[in-house]
């Protein structure tokens, strides 16, 4: 029973959390945390069969399965706040603590009379006895099971599969693609520009900066952009940077004086405003 | 070892994966809280099972597991053309049926 008072209150919280993650894939690894809780309170009331499979077949196969999707579908896939209905979600959550305590309240003044136990039905093993049941008076129900498993996978096969409606494009359709999109729209033929590697930022969500200063979109991928992680990479920066490292070649940091402060030193205790840099 | 607490656990989260259903908007997640539910319901099947000392219900916990494996695949499939022709696993947005 001590398990169990530890379990409990793990995975109230962690289904609590499915209710709450903004993001899809912490509600899938919060209903992990659930399904392992539950594989526990299994193996706690004499289900070992049910323990092993409640771990391989959801944990396992079923959560695995949701995280593909997740992936596939695109993990910033992520709820809207907007509500449709008005007042739909604030409904919802009192019409459910409602049911919540009717339900809670009738289980709770059931009495269940003695429990009776499963030593005597686990005799002979667990996972004997349940085959005992299974292919005896579930036989039907078993049987039905292997339809229902032969049309879910054909039916996800006939789902999941998509007809090509055009021939391919080969490396070669691609070139002529691009030839063609710069005779006609003037885009550029060659590769995109690659991310800024920059004296304090080297890493891909850095965009490279133009000449005029301006950053260039197309260097940082799409993904990142979509994900809002893109860093920003102000031109001011470049300037900052040439000043602390002196360099003589630059007009801006001879006809410049101030302090110069060490290259990985904070731009901001220079006690210089923003902005200043442009007038100069 | 009183069932009680197990069947009180159980319908506490049968309810949070109903509530979960009616406000989120992600078809996963509401997917998920269908998942929770029937987690649920396995657990009491494995209380009640315990209590009147034989094993049905433990073989009805195992076909729930078979058919929530097998509906959690045409789900999903579902979702994913939805995706697919549309660019968004909303429920929200596939209302196409309605007008």
């Amino acid at each position: 029973m001590i398990a169990f008072w530890i379990l409990s209150p793990i995975m109230v919280a962690a289904a609590l959390g499915i209710l709450f993650a903004r993001k899809a894939v912490h509600a899938a690894l919060l209903l992990a945390v659930v399904m392992v809780g539950l594989a526990v309170l299994y193996a706690l009331q004499d289900a070992p069969f049910l323990f092993a499979v409640q771990i391989i077949v959801y944990t396992g196969a079923i959560l695995m399965l949701f995280l593909f999707v997740l992936m596939l579908v695109g993990v910033d896939a992520s709820d809207s706040v907007v509500e449709t209905i008005k007042g739909q979600r604030l409904m919802a959550t009192v019409v459910g603590l409602l049911f919540g305590a009717v339900v809670v309240l009738g289980v709770a003044q059931v009495s269940l009379g003695a429990v009776t136990g499963l030593a005597e039905a686990n005799a002979d093993g667990n996972v004997p006895g349940l085959a005992q049941l299974l292919f005896s008076r579930y036989v039907f129900a078993f049987e039905a099971t292997s339809a229902l498993l032969i049309t879910a996978a054909v039916g996800a096969m006939v789902l999941a599969h998509r007809e090509r409606l055009s021939p391919k494009q080969t490396q070669a359709d691609l070139a002529a693609q691009r030839m063609r999109d710069y005779a006609s729209k003037g885009l550029h033929p060659g590769p995109l520009p690659s991310p800024g590697v920059f004296a304090r930022h080297n890493a891909v969500d850095t965009p490279a900066l133009l000449p005029d200063g301006t950053p260039a979109e197309a260097s940082v991928s799409r993904v990142l952009s979509a994900r809002g992680a893109v860093r920003s990479a102000p031109a001011t920066d470049v300037d900052r940077l040439t000043d602390s490292m002196g360099d003589g070649t630059s007009n801006r940091a001879v006809t410049r004086s101030g302090p110069r402060g060490p290259i990985d030193g904070d731009p901001s205790d220079r006690a210089r405003p923003e902005g200043t840099e442009d007038q100069a | 070892m009183s069932a009680t607490p197990f069947l009180v656990l159980s319908a506490i989260l049968f309810t949070i994966g109903c509530v979960g259903v009616l406000t989120r908007r992600n078809a996963i997640v509401v997917f998920m809280c269908v998942e929770l539910m029937l987690n649920a319901s396995n657990l009491a099947l494995v209380t009640f099972s315990r209590v009147n000392g034989n094993l049905d219900g433990q073989v009805a916990a195992f076909f729930v597991m078979v058919v929530a494996a097998a509906e959690v695949v045409v789900g999903l499939a579902i979702i994913m053309t939805i995706f697919r022709t549309r660019r968004s696993a909303s429920v929200d947005d596939a209302s196409l049926l309605k007008y």
